[in-house]
């Protein structure tokens, strides 16, 4: 374990590079989320279709072809973002933005009828509906399968390595090619995943608790 | 699609403001997709000449291989998943509190492993300790470990969805539990657990493209190659990101539509993985009563 007590400091910035990564996607990729999923919900028919399209098409790309396509093609049509980190956030919240909306559309679902024609009686617009009555207790029953996300959301961030991100799946690739002790740099790295993991799974269970509906 | 939130019929006024907000949401969306076609015309990509070499039998056949490729390790990878995966499930289900432990350990640590560091570890590392395989070969043990951890959750879900006087009644005649097993709970259960099974399979196959990451030529690899040697990297790109939606679209509807057809048989008792991608909540749907 030499090699990774020796290289601490690398593996300490390549968690931290993971762990910006994934909440800073997980931001844009809620917004999104939440956005898709009230489209698809609501009257508004181009919206709905164009709701549907996004989450069909993205959830069906495997993560590294949006990557590839997003770094090496879309130069050529004039996109081009200098900053890995930047390019990694974008490319991570459109994907995982797609599973939040199925996710969160599934919370509108266990919404029961009453609550909405509840507030329409009292003269809540669709708006007030969804913002004030839906949407809270929607989310507040997705928690789980939202922190179940998040947890592949760590997991998948590790691909931004084919745009030359170097966070932790990098850094232990790069320290274990250099240091050619594979098995030592790959369970440190492991351990740093369970690391990052773990204490997601437990928030999530606390929040979880605290904040299920009692029905 | 699902209904729309507002159930109660709208009134004259409710009616003008949907379809002022619809036809201004269709100018919006037309208008960005103006916007898209302009960049990709004003910077020469929409020539015919960069899509038509995507049709020339030569790269064809040569997508077409990358797909192939693909194709076989989603499908090589599968069987060892599934092969993997029923042990650890019975690992897990065992009557022996170290093999239940062995199991579980197995299940917990490869589910929250990144599948790109365990390819990268397996591609790079073991000809390091001395075993030399194909490239193909990493990348499927890669596939099958990770997605037998998944798959072990849904085994055992659609095992234990089972009713226990299932497996009573099975030893009251004088089955062992090998047989029992075999006999009577696996055939039932396999086919509470079949969206569930296909459903990950979508998974598998789009995991497939972390080949890129170990050069081996597969779709998404090949469609590169293409783009570098044609110069239309954006078209090959985007074509090979067609194909594998189109594929696992299919797979999707697959998935759902035997979802539909188990609940309809069986009042509601499948097991149901993930909804969103690789998360693994795998759930059982409580059974209604018949």
């Amino acid at each position: 374990m030499d090699v990774v007590l020796d290289n601490l400091d690398r593996f300490a910035e390549g968690v931290a590079t993971t762990a910006s990564l994934t909440v800073l996607s997980w931001l844009g990729a809620f917004v999104i989320g939440v956005a898709v999923a009230s489209f698809r919900v609501g009257p508004i028919l181009p919206l709905r279709a164009a709701g549907t399209v996004y989450v069909e098409l993205i959830r069906n790309c495997p993560l590294t072809v949006l990557f590839v396509v997003f770094f090496f093609g879309f130069p050529s049509i004039g996109i081009l973002v200098e900053s890995e980190f930047i390019s990694a956030i974008l490319v991570l919240s459109v994907y995982t933005g797609a599973f939040v909306a199925e996710t969160v559309r599934a919370g509108v679902n266990t919404v029961a009828p009453g609550q909405v024609e509840a507030a329409r009686s009292l003269g809540l617009g669709f708006n007030q509906v969804l913002g004030l009555v839906v949407l809270p207790q929607a989310l507040r029953s997705v928690i789980g399968p939202l922190g179940s996300l998040f947890s592949a959301l760590i997991r998948n961030s590790s691909i931004a390595y084919v745009i030359g991100l170097v966070e932790l799946t990098g850094t232990a690739f790069q320290l274990s090619v250099e240091s050619a002790q594979f098995v030592p740099v790959f369970t440190g790295a492991a351990l740093a995943y369970l690391a990052l993991t773990l204490p997601t799974g437990l928030v999530v269970g606390v929040l979880e608790r605290r904040l299920a509906i009692r029905r | 699609m699902t209904a729309a939130l507002v159930g109660d019929e709208l009134g004259p006024r409710g009616r003008r403001r949907v379809l002022v907000a619809s036809v201004v949401a269709a100018v919006v969306l037309g208008a960005l997709a103006a916007v898209a076609l302009r960049r990709f015309a004003a910077r020469g990509q929409l020539d015919a000449e960069l899509w038509s070499i995507l049709v020339d039998p030569g790269v064809v056949r040569f997508l077409l291989g990358g797909l192939g490729n693909t194709l076989k390790v989603a499908a090589a990878g599968m069987v060892g998943a599934v092969v993997l995966g029923a042990v650890m499930a019975l690992g897990r289900l065992s009557r022996h509190r170290p093999l239940r432990w062995l199991a579980g350990t197995y299940v917990e640590f490869f589910r929250g492993f990144p599948l790109l560091l365990l390819i990268l570890f397996l591609a790079f590392g073991l000809p390091r300790l001395g075993i030399r395989w194909p490239l193909f070969w990493y990348l499927v043990l890669g596939l099958a470990i990770y997605n037998s951890a998944v798959l072990a959750e849904i085994f055992r879900a659609g095992i234990l969805s089972l009713d226990r006087g299932q497996s009573e009644a099975a030893l009251a005649v004088g089955l062992t539990v090998g047989q029992a097993m075999l006999l009577v709970i696996l055939p039932q259960a396999l086919r509470r657990m079949a969206p569930a099974i296909v459903g990950q399979l979508v998974v598998l196959n789009k995991d497939t493209s972390l080949g890129y990451f170990v050069q081996y030529e597969e779709l998404l690899r090949r469609a590169q190659i293409t783009g570098t040697f044609d110069g239309n990297t954006l078209q090959a790109l985007l074509a090979a990101a067609a194909v594998y939606i189109a594929v696992n679209l299919v797979l999707s509807r697959v998935a759902r539509r035997l979802e539909v057809r188990q609940r309809r048989r069986y009042g509601g008792a499948i097991v149901v993985a993930g909804g969103p991608e690789d998360l693994v909540a795998v759930e059982t749907v409580a059974a209604k009563p018949r």
